[in-house]
């Protein structure tokens, strides 16, 4: 079987294999990686463990969900630019039918008494989800004076001041590339 | 046209949101809340919806937000509209990764990303801590209501059971409807 053989090959277990993952998964993005790393590097061989932390690497800079992020690279890998259609259509299909599904039930359901006391709870136990959310990214985040001048522009633009938050990611992405861009023009120049 | 509109709307949001999962509720809960799509309540109670069914965030909360303004038409447009970012940039990044890796400008514009992402976190950490215990805004007589007080207790609860004992967070979310339930019905609280 020639490349291209087998490539065309891919395509529906890549299909199939992504439908599993985007099925199976509760949370998504990282919790999605293992499963990804079992299926494609372990059962099928489609790329290799160094390509998984590529994956990693490039979902965190690149905007976008990581699941995403990572089905579309997987299918390209592993059979070009239809693979990556196909990867990326198998991720989001289960939700998508799952939650059009659940939409038109919600509604009906939302105005029962015992829905709203439930929602009345849950909405608490969210709000301790969402803290615990930041903190993990916060121990994650590289420490220093341009992080916490970062941190504390975009909190207190979105928070206080009501700013687009399209507008406080660019200033915030400009900033950071700007003060890389002169600590590395200062290095040079001393060596 | 409403099918535009949230086509384009959840394209803003998939190309300005860095980094997975919570990452992206700042920007998705600003945009729903400025084109007055959806209560911020509602918004919430979806968290809790999609962390109980598979699948990324972002899919889940675009189908949910599409269905309810457009029926199904509209959830395809707004899905492929958070989708179509993170897959064009993952095909051009994916033939280029080398430069991609060890480029300056993207260092430099993550290391002014990712604290801004933190930041935006703790903004939406204070609008839904607004929406979970000043639900008809802030007024001195809310601190007199029983329904503040068991939801102040719920989350720090919730928070001991995530910080400290790990708990997943479907069981958080199953725990906090059934106190909703019981303290509703107990108390018969106003719904």
């Amino acid at each position: 079987m020639n490349e291209h053989e087998s490539r065309r090959s891919r395509l529906l277990p890549l299909f199939l294999t992504f439908l599993k993952i985007g099925g199976f998964t509760f949370g998504g993005g990282y919790a999605m990686i293992p499963l990804i790393q079992k299926e494609t590097v372990e059962n099928k061989h489609w790329i290799s463990d160094d390509d998984i932390l590529e994956i990693i690497a490039i979902a965190e800079s690149t905007p976008g969900p990581i699941a995403i992020n990572s089905a579309t690279f997987v299918g390209y890998r592993t059979a070009g630019v239809l693979g990556a259609v196909l990867a990326t259509l198998g991720v989001v299909l289960p939700s998508f039918v799952i939650i059009t599904i659940i939409s038109m039930v919600l509604t009906q359901f939302q105005s029962l008494r015992a829905v709203k006391y439930a929602f009345y709870g849950i909405r608490a136990g969210v709000l301790a989800l969402i803290v615990k959310a930041f903190w993990s990214m916060y121990k994650k985040c590289p420490r220093g004076i341009v992080s916490y001048i970062v941190m504390a522009f975009a909190f207190i633009c979105a928070a206080i001041f009501d700013v687009n938050v399209i507008i406080i990611i660019i200033c915030s992405a400009l900033f950071g590339l700007v003060t890389t861009l002169l600590a590395k023009r200062r290095l040079d120049h001393q060596s | 046209m409403i099918y535009f509109e949230l086509f384009y709307t959840f394209f803003l949001i998939g190309a300005f949101t860095f980094g997975g999962g919570y990452a992206m509720l700042p920007l998705i809960q600003a945009e729903i809340e400025r084109k007055g799509w959806m209560p911020s309540e509602d918004i919430v109670n979806f968290i809790a919806v999609s962390e109980s069914t598979p699948g990324p965030f972002a899919i889940n909360i675009s189908t949910y937000v599409g269905n309810q303004m457009g029926g199904v038409l509209g959830a395809v447009c707004s899905t492929l509209g958070v989708v179509l970012p993170s897959f064009i940039i993952i095909l051009i990044v994916a033939r280029c990764y080398d430069k991609f890796k060890n480029s300056t400008a993207v260092k430099g514009c993550m290391s002014g990303l990712k604290p801004a992402a933190i930041g935006l976190i703790a903004s939406a950490v204070v609008t839904i801590g607004k929406t979970v215990f000043f639900p008809h805004g802030f007024k001195l007589s809310v601190f007199t209501e029983v329904s503040f007080y068991i939801s102040l207790l719920l989350f720090a609860v919730m928070a001991f059971l995530t910080f400290q004992k790990k708990l997943h967070p479907i069981w958080i979310i199953c725990i906090s409807a059934a106190v909703g339930i019981i303290a509703g019905y107990a108390l018969d609280l106003p719904v």
